[in-house]
């Protein structure tokens, strides 16, 4: 499996000549969520974690607390010659593309966003397909004919998922309802389990009986909402299952941990490239957590319809639009 | 007449520095208590503060932030106003600032943009404290609840109009285009370099300059002209204004935008002076920390300056704390500044009474010798 992966960060990643780094002192900076946000920071982190036990390397973490924050770091550990940087969130493309400019001989891994310059690797990932795949499952189990979807800020990023989602939905039942919610419009709508759970809440009383969320550690309010009502909730980023064995249907799992491990690596061993590496199904970049914590909701026909549905999407036999290429979701 | 006999240094500059210390010696504490030593983690802070030019340019980058809603703060607060929605006029200040950068970065040298920019922040900012204003005195909505609302709607509205209008080309982040040079608001450092003076790569830029003349514009207005007069009887006793023929919903309203304004400078300082395209979260919590700037500075502009200058140094060096010491996490940063802001603005007259009945005995035994 990494060895598809690696293979393909290889054949994806654009043939620009390697500039030096002097030494290899690799670092990260999280965005505002903070590493231990269950979610889409805590998978890079654990892709670190991985890499200082494989190697024993310590590699060099900062958490910004505010925008201002975000830049200086980067700033201070390219000074310090830390190379490779992965800048953790779309969120930082302004500031790693200002400091990458300044800093010609670091190297930047930018998750998320695309930066083209020629000491940035741009990690993107195929959110659509993944997320795709969740709503088929979702359409699947749902009962009521209603599913729903709650995004932490309608932003591109997010309207990505929603757009995968709803096509997944679709796939599987034309005239199934979508219900979609936004959480905020700050960095603090991926940190609000609170708001989550009361638009959870919201959702459950409209109908809906499976809940997607992409709002990263809001998204625990959304499971337990999801809990306490008895229904189903689907996680992101990481793989979530583990969290509520029984309501987790499954969870879109954002392979941003390898994404992390394999910067490292390949930039230990000289290989780090710059350019655009778009990991989707066929990397498992991105894909649907089935693990001892929801097998029992999976009957063998679903999981066999998944496989399916994966393999179709591979081939380019389902096309699932990418809401990012013209900005709309029209299926 | 107990106030007389007490030496003006002791309220101006004894009690905030015992104020201050307090809470460093018990920062001092916390941090020791999660096992770090507190004397190498204030020597980062001071260090990265103030030690190296760099460290002071970052300290007087978001001191002007500070200057800017600290004294947004100040004005409505001297009316008796209290404007909680700074965070929300700077991030619509910074719209306006952004809008006129935009229109005119090709056609336009600085020369013509930057006083511009300073209407358009002006305008902006004080067209978002208009309408609770307008609540305020004509409806009796209360302030700190709208203008508090009114930060909400001011994040809302900045997404909508990034993610749909403004949105540059890239696909993820959510940037307008970067301005030409000619909307850049000069850093110092560049400002500097030709004459042969090297203060390092830093954020600090001509708006700092700006910042202290709103300073000693706000002490002009405040306290020399006649709406400065009719302000401040409206902010001493309402009814009293009232009675003295002061049109109070009217110095209510300009009150509020000179207030609103005022916060939207910041967005001088961070889109034309930093970040040169329109972005999201710029404000990051700057008018909330400008309460505390105003609560501080004893609403004086120069209080107001040094204590700026403070939260600059607490805000830059908590940051540098951090990266050097990472055992240190960015949350006990918030602890340190949490007790700053406690001992100098909630517990101020802890010491206050005690050392002023000090100075008072003692004057009172001179007197008596």
């Amino acid at each position: 499996m990494k060895g598809v992966f690696l293979a393909s960060v290889t054949a994806l990643a654009m043939s620009a000549t390697l500039a030096h780094a002097a030494t290899d002192k690799p670092a990260v900076v999280y965005d505002q969520a903070g590493k231990y946000d269950k979610s889409f920071n805590e998978g890079v982190y654990n892709g670190v974690l991985k890499y200082e036990k494989d190697t024993g390397q310590k590699i060099r973490e900062f958490e910004p607390k505010n925008e201002a924050q975000v830049e200086q770091g980067l700033r201070r550990l390219a000074q310090r010659g830390y190379s490779p940087i992965i800048a953790v969130g779309y969120s930082m493309s302004a500031a790693t593309e200002k400091v990458a400019k300044d800093f010609p001989n670091i190297h930047f891994s930018i998750i998320d966003s695309v930066i083209k310059l020629p000491n940035v690797q741009s990690i993107v990932f195929k959110e659509q397909e993944g997320s795709f795949l969740v709503g088929a499952l979702a359409a699947m189990k749902s009962k009521t004919n209603t599913v729903g979807f709650i995004g932490a800020i309608d932003v591109p990023l997010i309207r990505k998922f929603s757009c995968g989602y709803k096509q997944g939905v679709k796939y599987i039942a034309p005239k199934d309802k979508v219900i979609v919610n936004f959480v905020g419009s700050t960095g603090a709508a991926f940190s609000n389990p609170t708001q989550g759970s009361e638009l959870a809440k919201s959702q459950f009383s409209q109908g809906a009986d499976v809940i997607f969320a992409a709002a990263g550690g809001t998204g625990i309010g959304v499971y337990q909402a999801a809990a306490d009502a008895g229904k189903y909730a689907i996680g992101v980023d990481s793989d979530q299952n583990y969290l509520h064995p029984g309501v987790m249907l499954t969870s879109m799992v954002k392979r941003v941990d390898q994404a992390a491990y394999n910067v490292y690596k390949s930039a230990a061993a000289g290989g780090w490239k710059p350019g655009v590496v778009t990991l989707g199904l066929a990397d498992n970049g991105v894909t649907w957590a089935l693990d001892k914590y929801n097998q029992k909701l999976i009957t063998p026909e679903m999981k066999a319809k998944m496989k399916a549905i994966r393999k179709d999407i591979i081939d380019g036999k389902i096309k699932v639009h990418d809401y990012s290429v013209d900005n709309s979701c029209n299926m | 007449m107990n106030q007389a006999k007490v030496p003006v240094w002791v309220n101006i500059a004894l009690i905030p520095l015992l104020n201050i210390t307090l809470a460093f010696v018990i920062s001092g504490l916390v941090i020791y208590a999660i096992g770090q030593n507190p004397i190498e983690a204030a020597g980062y802070m001071i260090y990265g503060a103030f030690g190296y030019s760099e460290g002071i340019g970052y300290t007087l980058y978001y001191a002007t932030n500070f200057i800017f809603t600290g004294l947004a703060v100040c004005v409505a607060f001297k009316a008796g106003l209290f404007n909680i929605g700074g965070e929300g006029q700077a991030y619509i200040g910074g719209l306006g600032v952004g809008l006129v950068c935009l229109a005119l970065d090709h056609t336009m040298p600085f020369i013509v943009i930057a006083p511009l920019a300073i209407i358009g922040a002006a305008v902006f900012g004080a067209a978002w404290a208009y309408v609770p204003a307008y609540l305020q005195a004509r409806r009796g909505s209360h302030i700190v609840i709208t203008t508090i609302m009114f930060n909400f709607i001011a994040s809302s509205l900045m997404v909508y109009l990034m993610v749909n209008w403004l949105k540059g080309t890239q696909n993820m982040s959510l940037n307008s285009r970067t301005f030409e040079h000619s909307a850049w608001m000069p850093y110092l450092h560049t400002l500097l370099s030709p004459l042969g003076i090297d203060i390092g790569d830093s954020p600090v830029n001509l708006s700092f300059f700006w910042a202290l003349l709103c300073c000693f514009g706000v002490w002009l207005l405040v306290w020399h002209t006649r709406w400065g007069y009719q302000l401040r009887t409206l902010g001493t006793n309402p009814t009293a204004a009232k009675y003295a023929g002061i049109d109070t919903a009217k110095v209510t309203i300009w009150v509020m935008m000179v207030s609103g304004a005022l916060a939207g400078f910041v967005g001088l300082n961070e889109i034309m002076g930093v970040n040169h395209s329109l972005l999201l979260n710029f404000a990051a919590g700057y008018g909330f920390t400008g309460i505390a700037v105003a609560l501080m500075g004893r609403n004086h502009p120069i209080g107001i300056f040094l204590a700026a200058i403070l939260f600059g140094a607490l805000y830059q060096g908590g940051a540098e704390v951090s990266f050097d010491m990472p055992q240190i996490t960015p949350d006990i940063v918030v602890v340190v500044q949490g007790l700053v802001i406690l001992f100098s603005g909630a517990l101020e007259h802890m010491f206050k009474d005690r050392i002023e009945g000090f100075f008072i005995r003692r004057a009172a035994a001179a007197q008596e010798k």
